[in-house]
C-alpha cells in the first residue's frame, strides 16, 4: 500500500495541474498579503476562497485522477496485491498531495508575514486545518462517483453537481426552511442541518473564532450553547471525522465489490 | 488684641494648626471613635497598619484621613463603615471591606452625603455591596481606588461607584470589577470621568440616567454585561474610550437611549457583540470612531434623527449596520468600510460609487435569527451581490455616497 501511495502522490505533485493549483494560491495569498497588510483582512478573504475553491478542486481532480489512472488500477489488479491497498494507496496518495497544496498556497505566505505572533494564529491554523480536511472529504467522495460510474462524462456532472449541491443549493435550501419555519424552535434543526453539510461544519468551525461576537448575539439556549465553547466544536469535529470515516468505509465497500 | 492673643497661643503651640491624631493599637488613641473625638477641625487623622471593626463611622469635621500600608476597615456586622457629611473631608490610601448585602438600606463602604470638596484616593474597596455612595454631593474628586466587588447577579448586586443628584464630579482612574454597574450616575450633571478601567460588571460598565453636560474620556470598558449604557441624557462627550469584548444576546458596546446632541469621537469598538445600539437619540455626531470586528457596528432602532456618522472606520464587522426603520434625515459620510468593493479611477482617496452599508443579510437575519450560521456563505454572498446590483429589500436611501478607499489613521 505505501509503495501505491508514494506512487501516486509523487505522481500527483508531478502533474502540471496540482502545481497550477498551488501556484493559484501561492499567488493569491501574496497578492492579498501585498495588497493590505492586515492579517485579519486578509484571513477573511482566503476563507472565502478556501471554503469555495478546495471542495471543487478536491471533487474534481478526484474524478479526474481516478479517470485516468483507471487502467493503471486495472493493471494492478492483475499483481497479487489486496484491492484494499490498492485503493487506500491510489487514494490516500492524491489527497496527501492536495493537502500538500493548500499547506505550501496558504500556510507559507502568511508565515512570511509574521502569523505566528498574531492574535489571529488560532483563525489561520484552522483556515488551513479546513482546506486540508475539506480536500480529503471531498476527494473521497470523488472517488466514490469515479467508482459508481464508468462513462466519464457522467461522473464529472455528478461531481460537479455535488459541488454545487453541498456549496450552494444547500445552504440556499436551508436559510429558505428556516425562513419558512421561523415562528417554531429551530435549534435543533438548524445544528442537525450543519452536521449534514461538511462545507458548513468546516465554516461554522471559523465562524466559531472570526465571528464569535456576532454569534452570540442569538438568544436561542441550544445554538448559543452549541456555538460557545468546547461541546460545538467536539461535535463539529466529530462530524467532520465522520464525513471522512464513513464515505472511506464506502469507498473500500465499493471497490471491493468492482466489477472491471 | 485679638492677633495677639493668637499669637500667644500660636506660641505654646496650642490649636489652631492642624495637628495629626494618630490611630492604632499601640498609640494613644487605640480605636478610631477616640482618635475621632480628639480631632477638631482641619486635623489628619493617620490610621497605622491595623485591622479596625468600624460601625458606620459619621464625619461631621473637615478632616483627612490617611491610611498608611495595610490599615484596614472591616464593617460591623456588615454595615456601613464611613459616611461622610460635611465639606473638606479627604480619605486616603484605606483599605475597606465586609460591607453586606441590604436592599433596603443599600449599604456602601464610603458614603457622602450632600458635602462638598471630598476627596476619595487610592483607597481599596473589596467584597462590599455599594462601594462608594454619592447623594447630593458637589466639587469631589474620585480617583486611583480599585473597587473589586462580588457581584453574582444583577438583582442581587450594588454598583461600584453609585452617584445621585450630583454636580461636578471628577472620577478619574479608578478600577471597578464585579459590581452590577461599575459606575452609575443619576441626575448626575457638569461631571468627568477620566481613564477608568470599568470590566467584568453584571450590567454596566458605565452608566448614565438622567444626566447632562457630561464627559467620558479615555476609559477602557470590558467584558461587561453592556459597557457604557447613556439614557435619557443631553450633551454627553464621549471620546477616546475602549470598548471591548462586552458579548451576549443583549450586550452592546455602547447603548444609547432618548439621547440629545451627544458628540462620539475617537472611540474604539472591539469585538462587541453589538457595537453601538441606538435607540430614539437625535443630532449625535459620530466621528472618527474605529469598529473592528464587532457582531453588528452600529444598530439603529427607530426615532433616530439628524445623526451624523463620518471619518469611521468600518473593519470586518460580520454586519456593518442594521435598521429597524426608516432612517430620517442621518448622514453617512466619509467612512472607510472594509466591505467597499468600488474603485477610484481620479485617485482622489474618495470612492466613485456608493456604499450600501445595510446588506440583504442583515434583513434576513434579523427576520430569522437562526440564519446567523450561514454568515459567510457562498449562498450569503450571492444574493447579498443580488440584492446591490438591483435592491428590493434594503433601503436605497441609507448609503455613503464618499466612502474612503483608505482606512482613516
Amino acid at each position: 500500500m505505501l509503495k501505491i501511495l508514494k506512487f501516486s502522490f509523487y505522481e500527483m505533485i508531478r502533474s502540471r495541474w496540482v502545481f497550477i493549483y498551488t501556484l493559484f494560491y501561492l499567488v493569491a495569498t501574496m497578492a492579498f498579503l501585498l495588497l493590505s497588510n492586515d492579517l485579519s483582512k486578509v484571513l477573511i478573504s482566503m476563507t472565502n476562497i478556501t471554503l469555495i475553491l478546495t471542495p471543487l478542486i478536491g471533487i474534481l481532480f478526484g474524478t479526474i485522477y481516478y479517470y485516468n489512472s483507471k487502467e493503471f488500477i486495472q493493471l494492478l489488479m492483475a499483481q497479487a496485491l489486496s484491492r484494499w491497498s490498492i485503493f487506500t494507496g491510489m487514494y490516500l496518495g492524491m489527497a496527501l498531495a492536495l493537502c500538500l497544496s493548500v499547506l505550501v498556497g496558504i500556510g507559507i505566505p502568511f508565515l512570511f508575514y509574521g502569523i505566528m505572533g498574531s492574535p489571529d494564529l488560532t483563525i489561520y491554523l484552522l483556515l488551513i486545518t479546513m482546506g486540508c480536511v475539506l480536500s480529503i472529504i471531498f476527494s473521497l467522495i470523488a472517488f466514490i462517483i469515479a467508482i459508481s460510474c464508468d462513462d466519464e462524462v457522467k461522473g464529472l456532472s455528478i461531481s460537479i453537481f455535488v459541488w454545487l449541491f453541498f456549496a450552494i443549493i444547500y445552504d440556499g435550501a436551508f436559510m429558505l426552511l428556516i425562513l419558512g419555519f421561523k415562528d417554531y424552535p429551530l435549534d435543533k434543526f438548524t445544528i442537525s442541518m450543519l452536521v449534514l453539510n461538511p462545507i458548513d461544519l468546516a465554516r461554522i468551525l471559523i465562524l466559531m473564532k472570526l465571528d464569535m461576537s456576532a454569534m452570540m448575539g442569538y438568544t436561542g439556549a441550544v445554538l448559543t450553547k452549541f456555538l460557545g465553547r468546547g461541546m460545538g466544536m467536539v461535535l463539529v469535529s466529530a462530524s467532520l471525522m465522520m464525513w471522512m470515516i464513513i464515505p472511506f468505509w464506502r469507498l473500500f465497500a465499493l471497490g471491493k465489490k468492482k466489477d472491471f | 488684641m485679638k492677633m495677639a492673643f493668637l499669637f500667644i497661643l500660636n506660641l505654646l503651640g496650642i490649636g489652631i494648626y492642624a495637628n495629626v491624631v494618630e490611630v492604632c493599637k499601640n498609640c494613644q488613641y487605640q480605636t478610631i471613635q477616640e482618635g475621632y473625638q480628639a480631632s477638631i477641625e482641619c486635623d489628619t487623622i493617620l490610621i497605622k497598619n491595623d485591622e479596625f471593626v468600624i460601625d458606620n463611622w459619621l464625619i461631621e469635621k473637615s478632616l483627612t484621613i490617611i491610611g498608611e500600608n495595610g490599615a484596614h476597615l472591616i464593617a460591623k456586622d456588615g454595615g456601613e463603615i464611613i459616611t461622610i457629611a460635611t465639606n473638606h473631608v479627604n480619605i486616603i490610601g484605606l483599605k475597606f471591606s465586609g460591607v453586606t448585602t441590604n436592599y433596603l438600606k443599600e449599604n456602601a463602604a464610603i458614603r457622602v452625603k450632600h458635602s462638598k470638596h471630598f476627596l476619595i484616593e487610592n483607597n481599596q474597596i473589596t467584597d462590599c455591596f455599594f462601594a462608594i455612595y454619592l447623594e447630593k454631593a458637589k466639587s469631589g474628586t474620585i480617583s486611583n481606588n480599585l473597587i473589586d466587588g462580588n457581584a453574582s447577579t444583577e438583582a442581587e448586586s450594588g454598583n461600584g461607584i453609585h452617584a445621585w443628584s450630583c454636580d461636578f464630579l471628577t472620577i478619574q482612574s479608578n478600577e471597578v470589577l464585579h459590581h452590577r454597574d461599575g459606575i452609575y450616575l443619576e441626575f448626575v450633571n457638569n461631571s468627568d470621568v477620566i481613564k477608568n478601567h470599568s470590566h467584568h460588571n453584571t450590567r454596566y460598565g458605565l452608566h448614565y440616567m438622567f444626566s447632562n453636560d457630561d464627559t467620558y474620556v479615555s476609559n477602557v470598558i470590558e467584558k461587561n454585561g453592556v459597557g457604557v449604557a447613556v439614557m435619557f441624557s443631553r450633551r454627553i462627550t464621549m471620546k477616546h474610550n475602549t470598548f471591548a469584548n462586552n458579548w451576549g444576546h443583549a450586550a452592546y458596546g455602547l447603548l444609547l437611549k432618548e439621547i440629545y446632541d451627544a458628540e462620539i469621537t475617537d472611540n474604539n469598538f472591539l469585538e462587541n457583540t453589538i457595537g453601538i445600539f441606538v435607540e430614539g437619540s437625535n443630532r449625535i455626531n459620530y466621528l472618527n470612531n474605529n469598529f473592528r470586528r464587532n457582531g453588528w457596528a452600529i444598530k439603529f432602532s427607530g426615532g433616530c434623527e439628524a445623526n451624523v456618522i463620518s471619518n469611521n472606520n468600518f473593519l470586518y464587522n460580520s454586519i456593518d449596520l442594521v435598521v429597524a426603520s426608516k432612517l430620517n434625515d442621518n448622514t453617512f459620510e466619509n467612512n472607510y468600510w472594509s466591505d467597499y468593493t468600488g474603485y477610484d479611477l481620479d485617485k482622489n482617496g474618495i470612492g466613485d460609487v456608493p456604499y450600501y452599508p445595510v446588506k440583504l443579510f442583515s434583513y434576513i437575519h434579523q427576520q430569522a435569527p437562526e440564519t446567523v450560521v450561514l454568515m459567510r456563505s457562498l449562498f450569503v454572498e450571492i444574493i447579498n451581490y443580488a440584492e446591490k446590483v438591483s435592491p428590493v429589500f434594503t433601503p436605497k436611501d441609507i448609503m455613503d455616497p464618499k466612502p474612503k478607499m483608505n482606512i482613516i489613521l
